[in-house]
C-alpha cells in the first residue's frame, strides 16, 4: 500500500505507528533494561540484590565471600552494591524500601536494625525462615541473638560481633616486662595494675603508653568511654525509653572522664590524635597499647615487622565489659514470593558458612559452627579476645542512636575534647544535655 | 508561567470585543488547545513543584515521618519553634549565605571579563566558547571528584603548587574548617562559569557595532568603549545573571555534600544539607519541611530586595 501511495504516510499514522511500536517494543521487551525502566519490572528476576557498606579489608574479604555464592549459583545470581558507610547508607536503605525498590538482602549493625525495624522498613525473620535452610536460633552465638530480639521478634540475622579490643606492641611490652614466659600480655584486670603497666610503658617509650583516636573522631572516643561505663557495677544506660530520657549515671560519668583526663595529665595517653595518628603511634612503637575495634586487625597485619598481640579491654573496674555492635543481614519490606524469601535465605546461609573467611578480618563469628571450630580456635590472634563477644556492650536502642549515628557523633564530639582538656568532665556533659534536648523532646518519628 | 500568560491573553481578551459569538467560539477553542498544550509541562510542574510545596507547606505543621503513611500528630508551630533555636540551623544559614557571598561577585564579574575578551578574539572564538562552556556539562559529582583530587592534603596538586611557595600543605583545604567553604567556593567557580559567560557572550552579541564604530571616531578609548557602552548595553543581562546565580548559590547542596559532607564538624554543612539530614536520616519530614519553609522564605526576600532595588536603580537612571 505504501508502495502505491506514498503519500498515504500522514505525520498522524507516523506518529500513531511510532507510538505502536514503542508499545510492542516495551511489551515484548521485558527484559530489555529500557523496559524494565519503564515499567518498574526488576532487571532480572532470578538475580539476588545485595546491598552493603564494606571497604577496605572488610570490603575485599565480603568480595570473595560473594564469589564463593556465585560459584555455586552462577555468575549472573548476585549484585552486590557497596555504599559509604553511616548515616548515608541507612537513609539510602529507608528511602529504597519506602520507595518500594529495596534491595533483597542488605547488611545493618545490628544497633542500626532496631530502628529501621522500628519504622516498618525491615521484616522479621521467623523459625520457618530458618529451618528452610537449615538454621536455627541456637546456631547462634546467645548474647548476640538476644541483643537483635525486638518485642520477641527476630529482625537481624548476626553474622559477627565486633566489640572495642586493646592491641599491644609486643617488643615495648616486653621491654616494659609485661610479657609472660609464653609471649602472651599478662592480666592486668584492676585499675591498680594497669596504671602501674602506663607507668611501666610510659618509661620505655619517654612518652605516651596508650593510644586512642580523639580528633576528627568521634566514634573511638564514645566506644572507649562506653566500655569503662559499663564495667563499673549498677550503671545505668545513657539513654533508656527509646531515646526519649537522658538516664547517665552522673558520678559514673565523672569517674571515668576524670580518670581519662589523669591519664592525659601524667603523660600516659595523648592529648590530641586523629584516627591514623593514634595507630601509627603503636605500630612504630611509641605507645604500647592502643584501643580500637577489632577490624584494624588488617591494617597491623600489613606493617611490616611489627609484633603485636590482641586482647579484651583489661576489667579495669568491677565487671569485664566491652562496647561492640555487630554486622547482621536484615530482610528489607518487599513482596517477596516463598521461592524469592527462601532464595534470600540461602544467601545469608552461603555467607554464614563462610564465617572464617570473615573472621579473619578481626571480626568474632556469630554462626557457633564456626566460632566453635578448631579451624577459628587456631587463628591468631583472633582467638585471644574471642571472649570479649561474651562481655559485649550494645548502644541503647534510640531512634536517632546506634553506631555512626547522630547519638555517637554528639556524645563522642565532647568526649573527644575532653581527652584534649578542652573542658571538665561537667561541662561534656552539660553539652551533651544540651545538644541532646532537641532529639530527646522529639517524639520518634518511626 | 510566561507561556501561560503569553497564550491565555489574547484569548482571555477576544469575549470584550463585541464582535459576535463566531470569534468567542474561537477563542474557547483556542484556549482549548492552549490547554492540551500546557498540559504535559502543566502535569509535571502540579505533580513535581506545586504538589510537594504545598506538601511541605502543610507537613510543615506537623510531626510528619519518613517512614509512616499520612501527616502524623498535629505540631503547630513546634517545628518552626525548633528550628529557630537550633544553633546547627543558624549556623546552616550563615554557611548558605557565606557560600553566596563567596561565589556571586566572583562569577558575575570573571564571566563579564572573559566574555568580553572571547568577543574580541577574531579566529577560533569557538574554542573559547568551548573551553569555558565544557566544565558547566559535567555533572556535580565529577567536578567534586576532580577538586577533591586537587585538594588532597600533602598529594594534590593544590599541596604540590602551594609548597613550592614555601606553604606547609597541612590538613589540606577542604580539611581545615576555615578554608574549606573558600575550597568549594573555587570549584564551583570553575564548573559554573560557563553559563553566565555565555549569557554574557550572547548579550555582547546583540550590541550594535556601530556603536563601537561611532565611539572609535569621536576618539574613545578600548576601555572608554566598555565602560560607556558595553556594561550599560549589558544591564539587562546583570540583572539577569545575578538574579539566577544568586539563586543558584542559595540553593547551594551537591559540591558540599560531596566534597565535605559538611564538614569538618558541621564547619560547611548548609541549608539543604541540614534539611536532607533532618528529613532522610533522622526521618522528620515535618522538622525538614519547616526548616524549608524558612530556606524558601529567605530566598524570596532576597530575590525580592534584589528587584526592588533594581527597580529603583532604573528609575533613578531614567
Amino acid at each position: 500500500m505504501v508502495a502505491h501511495r506514498p503519500s498515504s504516510l500522514t505525520r498522524r499514522s507516523f506518529l500513531t505507528g511510532g507510538i505502536a511500536a514503542a508499545g510492542t517494543l516495551a511489551l515484548a521487551g521485558c527484559t530489555s533494561p529500557l523496559a524494565a525502566g519503564l515499567v518498574g519490572s526488576p532487571l532480572n528476576p532470578q538475580q539476588l540484590i545485595f546491598w552493603n557498606l564494606f571497604g577496605g579489608g572488610d570490603g575485599s574479604r565480603m568480595q570473595t565471600m560473594e564469589a564463593g555464592y556465585t560459584k555455586v549459583h552462577g555468575a549472573g545470581s548476585l549484585q552486590a552494591t557497596v555504599f559509604a558507610w553511616g548515616n548515608p547508607y541507612y537513609s539510602k536503605l529507608t528511602l529504597a524500601t519506602v520507595g518500594n525498590k529495596p534491595p533483597d538482602v542488605a547488611i545493618s549493625h545490628l544497633t542500626r536494625a532496631k530502628p529501621l525495624y522500628d519504622g516498618d522498613v525491615l521484616e522479621p525473620i521467623t523459625e520457618a525462615d530458618l529451618a528452610s535452610v537449615g538454621l536455627s536460633s541456637s546456631d547462634f552465638n546467645p548474647k548476640t541473638w538476644a541483643a537483635q530480639k525486638t518485642d520477641g521478634k527476630n529482625i537481624a540475622i548476626p553474622l559477627d560481633t565486633h566489640p572495642l579490643v586493646m592491641f599491644f606492641n609486643q617488643d615495648v611490652c616486653s621491654k616494659a616486662g609485661l610479657i609472660d614466659s609464653a609471649g602472651k600480655l599478662k592480666p592486668l584486670d584492676n585499675m591498680d595494675a594497669f596504671e602501674s603497666a602506663l607507668a611501666a610503658i610510659s618509661k620505655i617509650t619517654g612518652g605516651a603508653a596508650i593510644t586512642v583516636a580523639n580528633v576528627s573522631e568521634t566514634a573511638t572516643p564514645w566506644r572507649v568511654f562506653t566500655t569503662l561505663y559499663h564495667q563499673i557495677n549498677g550503671v545505668t544506660p545513657f539513654i533508656s525509653d527509646n531515646g526519649s530520657k537522658l538516664t547517665v549515671d552522673k558520678d559514673a560519668f565523672t569517674e571515668v572522664v576524670t580518670r581519662l583526663q589523669s591519664w592525659v595529665k601524667k603523660g600516659w595517653l595523648n592529648k590530641g590524635l586523629d584516627y591514623a595518628g593514634a595507630q601509627t603511634l603503636m605500630f612504630t612503637g611509641k605507645a604500647g597499647f592502643y584501643l580500637e575495634g577489632e577490624w584494624e586487625i588488617t591494617t597491623a597485619q600489613s606493617i611490616k615487622g611489627l609484633k603485636f598481640g590482641m586482647v579484651p579491654v583489661p576489667t579495669l573496674y568491677d565487671t569485664p565489659a566491652a562496647q561492640a555492635d555487630s554486622h547482621t543481614f536484615v530482610l528489607p519490606r518487599k513482596d517477596r514470593t516463598p521461592e524469592q524469601r527462601k532464595q534470600a535465605m540461602g544467601f545469608i546461609k552461603s555467607m554464614l558458612d563462610q564465617s572464617l573467611t570473615w573472621a579473619k578480618g578481626g571480626h568474632i563469628p556469630a554462626y557457633l559452627p564456626t566460632l566453635d571450630s578448631k579451624a577459628y580456635k587456631a587463628l591468631e590472634p583472633q582467638a585471644d579476645y574471642a571472649s570479649a563477644a561474651k562481655h559485649a556492650v550494645y548502644d541503647a536502642p534510640a531512634w536517632y542512636g546506634g553506631s555512626g549515628s547522630t547519638f555517637e557523633n554528639t556524645v563522642g564530639a565532647q568526649l573527644g575534647l575532653a581527652q584534649q582538656l578542652a573542658i571538665t568532665p561537667q561541662g561534656a556533659l552539660s553539652a551533651i544535655t544540651d545538644q541532646l534536648q532537641v532529639y530527646l523532646n522529639t517524639p520518634s518519628p518511626l | 508561567m510566561t507561556t501561560a500568560e503569553a497564550v491565555n491573553r489574547p484569548a482571555m481578551a477576544v469575549p470584550k470585543k463585541a464582535s459576535a459569538r463566531q470569534r468567542s467560539m474561537i477563542g474557547a477553542r483556542n484556549r482549548r488547545g492552549a490547554w492540551l498544550f500546557l498540559a504535559p509541562f502543566g502535569i509535571f510542574y502540579l505533580a513535581f513543584l506545586l504538589g510537594p510545596t504545598v506538601w511541605m507547606l502543610i507537613s510543615s505543621f506537623f510531626n510528619t515521618s519518613t517512614v509512616r503513611p499520612g501527616l502524623g500528630s498535629f505540631a503547630g508551630f513546634a517545628n518552626y519553634a525548633e528550628m529557630l533555636t537550633r544553633a546547627d540551623f543558624w549556623s546552616a544559614m550563615w554557611h548558605t549565605l557565606q557560600f553566596t557571598i563567596y561565589t556571586v561577585p566572583p562569577l558575575v564579574m570573571v564571566a563579564f571579563v572573559f566574555a568580553v575578551l572571547t568577543n574580541r578574539v577574531r579566529r577560533g572564538q569557538w574554542f573559547f566558547r568551548l573551553a569555558f562552556f565544557l566544565p558547566f556539562i559535567l555533572p556535580s559529582a565529577t567536578i567534586s571528584l576532580i577538586w577533591v583530587f586537587i585538594f588532597t592534603p600533602g598529594s594534590g596538586l593544590w599541596a604540590t603548587i602551594v609548597s613550592w611557595f614555601g606553604v606547609a600543605p597541612g590538613a589540606g583545604v577542604l580539611g581545615d574548617p576555615n578554608t574549606a567553604m573558600i575550597g568549594i567556593a573555587i570549584a564551583t567557580l570553575w564548573w559554573t562559569l560557563g553559563f553566565n559567560f555565555v549569557l554574557y557572550l550572547a548579550g555582547l552579541q546583540e550590541i550594535p557595532r556601530d556603536l563601537y564604530e561611532a565611539a572609535a571616531v569621536d576618539g574613545a578609548t578600548a576601555w572608554g568603549q566598555i565602560r560607556y557602552i558595553t556594561i550599560p548595553m549589558l544591564s539587562r543581562t546583570t540583572t539577569l545573571v545575578i538574579l539566577l546565580q544568586i539563586i543558584a548559590s542559595l540553593k547551594i547542596f551537591d559540591q558540599v555534600y560531596l566534597m565535605t559532607a559538611g564538614g569538618p564538624g558541621i564547619s560547611t554543612q548548609v541549608a539543604l544539607g541540614l534539611i536532607t539530614n533532618t528529613g532522610f536520616t533522622d526521618n522528620r519530614i515535618g522538622a525538614a519541611s519547616a526548616a524549608s519553609v524558612l530556606l524558601f522564605i529567605v530566598i524570596v526576600a532576597i530575590a525580592v530586595i534584589r528587584q526592588l532595588f533594581d527597580r529603583s536603580a532604573a528609575r533613578k537612571a531614567a
